[in-house]
């Protein structure tokens, strides 16, 4: 007869080999590294809590300074690796295997280090994809998370950044793995509970908050002419002849732009309450204006912004907050809502190939992907029509039957033709092949599916890819927009005028927009100062976005 | 620094009566214009000083079109480049010629 | 505060180029500028270390009318060189100053400067004292120069201590005025002493609203073109003196205000010596709550 609990006997050990340790749940900072030591075992699978935003800082440096004697060969599955430590624990030989989603700024040594095979490279996940494993084939055996504060019972108050620690505890606490959390303060009682305390076995307290990266916030100051002239053709091209309400905003200046531009150019368009109403977004600063402006219903939040914490909260018509009055956010429920509910995606890219294939991975720099692909691309088990969704799915195959046609997502790509250091967005063949061929990986790690993409859009115009016919079509559309880089210079000129007649490609003036109404001007706030007095005070940028 | 020369033949004069104008600044990414109105009608000279090296065919390309886009016939054109995208070339040279149309205050 | 307050600013100093802020500036119309770009009077020193240049050397200089009266006019460009002082960039201002004296034309100076260009340093120091010369020359023969801040660049080294020899100064929160910059601050003296790169920690040691408080600028405004206008034509208007007894003045507040600050360790404890309800508020209040607050401010209107 099999014994059926050996994982909860598991438990059951590192718990009391933890005990040792600890005082009831509460581990004191000093014992931390004994502790990891003893609750910790070499080929554990370990989930350390941190993604694009919030960071488990603490646990992070502490399990980077285990002895590599003692622990080694874990097999970290965390959706980001973005500090320092996170890469010391490979370095040192504590962990071997990785499972990810982000690399952020870590992205250029985490490629020397799968170059040096310092790393053995599960694979690249997309956030939601990420979530999915932990729980089918990469349950954690410990979870090392970060929280605002504790009471002694282990109820954990995760406060705005909330993000990802749901989902990594109920993958690891519900299958016999350790849950242990840092928390910058022991208090009586959570101002509210984000994870029972049954589900956490352990707490340290570290006396500070843990990291966030202020990613999400763009200063308009650094908006640049050709930005705003995109975010119009955006606007006017895209957002108002499909009536897009419902929808998620990429990181980046070309997003920014258009939402600082919906109060000003928008609302000369009269599209106030038919476009941008409920987004599946951060609470990024640059929407500010269009909130106070009355455009915006509801958003729901992957995670924070610095800073944005009481604007946030005195806005709770808008954003989903808890009872204690702060933001909740939860990054696979957004991801979700980003990938189901909302009726486009539009972010911007590094490179875009003649297939319309998009990539952020360069030759020296594995970026990782996030969440981008679940929100840039078109869900298959989707069901419930939408305007936009039809009509895009119309455009695509407008001969079929309507009732039995799967509408489209519209997923468009955003970005100037020229990136910094004037590096072409448009290329023959995409970085990513170079690396999957060097790394040997199955997969070149791609952001945007060729198939998925339906708009492609630059300073020069827009390509509607849903509307080409052909695989010939479809690359003199890129070509078309794709400005003086090579690739646009290569156009087949004829065919590029054709397709313009055809409504494929529309430029500016197509649009009746004069690319020299492109001003600063527009922007409904040009400074952080700005988007601060817009939200009367209430947002609180961070010291590095301060000019006052 | 490298040099780069065009004359080209421009089919559409210039239009109001301006005799020079600038647009933009030299900043890194920026370019400035410098029009002046010195030249038969039909002509039009881009002299251009770049900080950007091996962009030439770049640049041929959009002085080419900006000549045969726009009203640019008469002018003749001196640009100093902090290296600046062509998008950005491209709208200061739209810039300036419709600058140089409006009247003399 | 909706969005909309936050941009019925029709041009924002800091955001726009020399020319523009002359444009907004002056007189509609009335602006006419000398040594212009087409006649490319360009450093002789840049293209030695092949960097670009700019046809007018990054300073604008010509004569105009403000409400009327005429006025001659300077405008660095920041954004070219970060504004810095050179050879020609200098001469430019000093044969404006020295045009003022002869002209009898009051001088209005728009700063946005980092200083001394490294490229041509001697020849940009030396200008810096015959600009000095100049300003002095000129405010002792009865003419006004007055300087405005509040430029990207804002108003550093050489280009400090020519607003320090002005008849009034006129500042915007965006504007920085200090003889050294965050960075050479850092570089020479640590990052414990200053962090450069922590932005709230610079405006309130070097920004508008900090010389405003401690009588650094004279008169405060908002970052509109149309405001620094109005703020010129209002200082135009008062003739300021210039003798023994205003250095002598000027010297014994200096005096004052080392004293009764030097020890301090940060700009909010200044506020809260001067007496100000809620000093760490400060950075944070609009124009019109700002300058109510500011009502304890050191100034130096008996020093001008």
């Amino acid at each position: 007869m099999s014994d059926w609990g050996i994982q909860k006997a598991a438990l059951g050990e590192r718990l009391a080999a933890g005990q040792q340790h600890a005082r009831g749940k509460v581990v004191p900072i000093p014992s931390l590294p004994a502790f990891l030591k003893a609750v910790i075992r070499s080929g554990d699978r370990v989930c350390l809590e941190g993604d694009n935003q919030k960071q488990a800082d603490i646990l992070a440096s502490a399990l980077a300074n285990l002895d590599p004697r003692h622990v080694h060969d874990l097999h970290m599955v965390q959706s980001g690796v973005v500090l320092p430590s996170h890469l010391d624990i490979f370095e040192k030989g504590i962990a071997r295997r990785l499972d990810f989603s982000y690399s952020g700024p870590q992205s250029a040594r985490i490629a020397r280090m799968l170059f040096g095979g310092k790393i053995e490279l599960g694979a690249v996940h997309t956030y939601l994809e990420l979530f999915a494993r932990y729980f089918i084939d990469l349950t954690p055996n410990v979870a090392l998370i970060a929280a605002v504060s504790a009471d002694k019972d282990g109820n954990l108050y995760t406060g705005p950044n909330t993000e990802d620690t749901p989902t990594v505890v109920e993958a690891t606490s519900y299958k016999n793995g350790l849950v242990v959390a840092q928390v910058t303060e022991i208090v009586d009682k959570v101002p509210r509970v984000d994870i029972p305390g049954d589900l956490v076995h352990f707490v340290v307290e570290a006396g500070r908050p843990f990291y966030v990266e202020p990613l999400f916030t763009r200063d308009p100051a650094a908006i640049t002419e050709t930005q705003i002239l995109t975010a119009m053709l955006a606007i006017k091209g895209i957002y108002a002849p499909y009536g897009v309400r419902r929808l998620n905003h990429g990181i980046g200046f070309n997003t920014a732009a258009i939402e600082l531009l919906l109060p000003t150019y928008g609302e000369k368009l009269g599209l106030k309450g038919k476009v941008c109403t409920h987004f599946a977004l951060n609470p990024h600063p640059t929407i500010i204006p269009a909130i106070e402006a009355g455009w915006v219903e509801q958003i729901h939040c992957f995670g924070s912004e610095v800073g944005m914490e009481d604007y946030v909260a005195a806005r709770s018509d808008v954003f989903f907050t808890g009872p204690d009055g702060s933001l909740r956010s939860n990054r696979a429920f957004c991801q979700t809502a980003g990938l189901y509910a909302c009726d486009m995606f539009i972010g911007s890219t590094l490179q875009i190939d003649l297939e319309g294939h998009s990539s952020t991975v360069t030759t020296s720099r594995i970026a990782g992907f996030g969440g981008a692909p679940n929100m840039g691309s078109d869900p298959r088990g989707r069901r419930h029509p939408s305007e936009p969704w039809l009509k895009a799915g119309a455009e695509a195959d407008p001969d079929s039957n309507a009732a039995l046609r799967r509408g489209r997502k519209l997923v468009v790509q955003i970005g100037e033709t020229f990136g910094e250091r004037n590096t072409p967005l448009f290329v023959e063949r995409l970085d990513a092949l170079d690396l999957a061929q060097e790394l040997k990986l199955d997969l070149a790690p791609v952001m945007v599916y060729s198939d998925d993409v339906t708009h492609i859009v630059t300073e020069e115009g827009i390509a509607n890819l849903l509307m080409c016919r052909s695989k010939d079509e479809r690359e003199q559309a890129i070509r078309g927009v794709a400005g003086y880089t090579d690739i646009g210079r290569a156009r087949d000129a004829k065919l590029v005028d054709q397709l313009r007649q055809r409504g494929v490609i529309r430029r500016p003036e197509d649009l009746g927009i004069d690319p020299l109404d492109a001003d600063r001007r527009l922007l409904a706030a040009r400074s952080i100062k700005d988007i601060m007095l817009a939200s009367g005070g209430l947002y609180r940028p961070p010291s590095r976005f301060r000019n006052w | 620094m490298e040099k780069l020369s065009f004359r080209l033949t421009a089919p559409n004069r210039a239009g109001g009566t301006r005799a020079q104008t600038i647009v933009g600044v030299v900043a890194s990414g920026n370019l400035e214009v410098l029009l002046e109105r010195s030249l038969p009608a039909g002509t039009c000279t881009i002299d251009i000083a770049t900080a950007a090296h091996g962009f030439g065919a770049v640049w041929d390309a959009v002085v080419r079109d900006f000549v045969a886009r726009r009203a640019a016939g008469g002018l003749r054109i001196s640009i100093n480049d902090g290296g600046a995208r062509p998008d950005t070339v491209a709208l200061r040279l739209a810039q300036g010629v419709r600058k140089i149309e409006e009247p003399e205050r | 505060m909706t969005a909309a307050t936050a941009n019925d600013v029709p041009l924002s100093w800091y955001e726009a180029s020399a020319r523009q802020r002359i444009d907004a500036l002056v007189d509609a119309g009335s602006f006419c500028e000398f040594i212009g770009p087409e006649l490319r009077e360009i450093s002789p020193h840049l293209a030695i270390f092949n960097l670009p240049e700019q046809f007018d050397d990054g300073i604008v200089i010509g004569r105009g009318r403000l409400d009327g009266a005429p006025v001659l006019v300077a405008a660095q460009e920041g954004r070219f060189m970060g504004g810095a002082f050179g050879e020609v960039h200098g001469a430019k201002l000093t044969g404006l100053l020295r045009a003022a004296r002869a002209l009898k034309q009051d001088v209005v100076i728009l700063f946005d400067t980092g200083g001394v260009r490294l490229q041509e340093a001697n020849a940009g120091e030396l200008a810096i004292a015959e600009i000095m010369r100049a300003v002095i020359e000129a405010r002792h023969s009865g003419i006004n120069v007055v300087g405005l801040i509040g430029g990207r660049a804002g108003c550093y080294g050489g280009g400090s201590l020519i607003a320090g020899t002005c008849s009034r100064l006129i500042i915007s929160e965006q504007g920085r005025l200090s003889v050294s910059g965050p960075e050479v601050i850092e570089t020479n003296k640590g990052i414990e002493e200053f962090d450069s790169r922590d932005r709230a920690l610079v405006w309130r040691t070097m920004g508008g609203k900090h010389r405003y408080l401690i009588g650094g600028a004279d008169i405060f405004v908002d970052d509109q073109a149309l405001a620094f206008r109005e703020a010129a034509i209002a200082t135009l208007a008062i003739r300021s003196r210039f003798d023994p007894n205003v250095l002598q003045a000027e010297q014994k507040r200096l005096e004052r205000r080392l004293h009764r600050f030097g020890d301090v360790e940060d700009a909010i404890e200044i506020w809260e010596v001067l007496g100000i309800d809620q000093p760490t508020g400060i950075p944070a209040l609009p124009t019109g709550a700002f300058l109510r607050a500011a009502n304890k401010r050191e100034n130096a209107d008996d020093a001008r």
